[in-house]
């Protein structure tokens, strides 16, 4: 086993780690903005881990450019779409705490 | 890929395809269902299938679901639950029945077939006349250009299908506005259009050109710049056009009649759909880019619906919360 081998291993476990703690967090806490939290946090950075073990076992740098891109678009669509949920839930809550007839 | 990731892989689709049928609420169903539709694609990868994973990602997953959460949306917007009624017992029975006779005639059927018997031994000898590599484009552009052909009338006819439900009023006026009513949200999706939009198109482009030799084509590239599209209609950087536009009109009907006008033209060279010698690639990636055109406007107008009267925002009206 090279070098190259045991640094993949020890990124895929890390990433895989992050991963766990962002799925554990999504459904362990209590409300929307935490778990946003959890999610893009440690996912975000499990993905890197990730997309950065997979660069290194392929060890090509055309395919390393390209899950460079696919990280990057990842996690761009990742944030937009966290503020976008973020945004949704602060809204559903001052709408429904006042009179308190949420279903 | 190994055994233990492939059944692993088998056990997440069926465990999410009985999720998304069994579980109550309809929005944790559609979620199920799009998670199966990128856990099959992952399936169809590991085949080898990549055009399969393509289209099913993109078509199956995507935009199908996409088009759940929108007629979700639609419903509780005009006043419906969304929820499932109860059904008798014995028409369960029956569906379960009629369901699980289907599976074990296609089972059968797909098993019975011997692993040697590919149409890659009729096919690799036919592909250097075509002037292209990807033999998945030449079985649906050449050799069996018939079934494309009718399939591009197809999406055009479900559109057709789609309008003639707009009510009077608002015929012939813009789609359905996707675009988000919340003033903050609606400028960070926009500035995320703004960047994913001319993305989209090259990247759609690129896959057209590519589907001549490597996986791609024009119905994945279309999805892909459908998919550009309706992003930029959520986030108000592009208002979607009349139905009545000249321009859209055209756009619509471009692939199929440019498809159909080049099968014609084949009659002058020995028969319906056959190519010239020596022009056939050129005259399969005009079919392929007129196609990936009509395909992106007519699904991204599938996905928007025709406007309808007294419709709350669509994309945004999700307070609603469906308990069946």
């Amino acid at each position: 086993m090279s070098w190259i081998d045991l640094a993949v291993l020890a990124l895929l476990g890390t990433g895989l780690a992050f991963y766990g703690a962002g799925s554990l967090g999504l459904l362990r806490f209590p409300d929307t903005a935490s778990r946003l939290h959890a999610l893009t946090k440690a996912d975000n950075l499990g993905l890197g881990l990730v997309a950065l073990a997979a660069a290194l076992h392929w060890g090509s740098l055309a395919v390393a450019a390209k899950i460079a891109l696919v990280w990057l678009f990842a996690v761009i669509a990742a944030g937009i779409t966290s503020q976008l949920l973020a945004r949704q839930a602060r809204l559903d809550g001052t709408r429904s705490h006042p009179d308190g007839d949420r279903p | 890929m190994t055994a233990a990731f492939d059944i692993i892989l088998c056990l997440l689709i069926l465990g999410t395809a009985g999720i998304a049928l069994f579980v109550r609420d309809a929005l944790a169903a559609i979620a199920f269902f799009i998670a199966f539709g990128n856990l099959l694609g992952l399936a169809w990868l590991g085949l080898d299938a990549v055009n399969v994973a393509l289209a099913e990602i993109a078509l199956g997953a995507g935009v199908t679901g996409v088009l759940l959460i929108l007629a979700r949306a639609r419903l509780l917007a005009l006043g419906d639950d969304a929820t499932c009624a109860d059904t008798s017992a014995w028409l369960r029975v029956g569906a379960l029945a009629a369901c699980g006779g289907f599976v074990l005639l296609l089972a059968a059927a797909v098993l019975s077939i011997p692993p040697e018997s590919g149409l890659d031994r009729a096919i690799t000898p036919l592909m250097p006349a075509l002037g292209i590599e990807n033999r998945v484009t030449g079985v649906l552009l050449a050799f069996r250009a018939y079934d494309t052909l009718l399939e591009s009338f197809v999406l055009l006819g479900a559109l057709v299908a789609v309008w003639s439900l707009a009510p009077a009023g608002v015929w012939p006026g813009r789609p359905a506005d996707l675009g988000m009513a919340d003033g903050p949200m609606r400028r960070v999706a926009g500035s995320f259009a703004r960047f994913l939009l001319p993305v989209a198109l090259v990247m759609a482009t690129y896959l057209v050109w590519a589907g001549s030799d490597v996986p791609g084509g024009a119905f994945q590239a279309g999805t892909v710049l459908a998919g550009g599209l309706i992003v930029s209609a959520i986030g108000g950087a592009i208002g979607l056009p009349r139905s009545d536009l000249p321009g859209l009109r055209v756009a619509l009907v471009l692939g199929p009649l440019v498809f159909l006008l080049i099968g014609l033209a084949g009659t002058g060279f020995g028969g319906f759909l056959v190519y010239p010698e020596g022009l056939a690639k050129a005259a399969m990636l005009s079919i392929e880019y007129s196609l990936f055109l009509s395909i992106g406007a007519t699904l991204a107008l599938l996905v928007t619906g025709p406007n309808v009267i007294g419709l709350a925002d669509p994309a945004g009206g999700t307070e609603r919360k469906s308990d069946c």
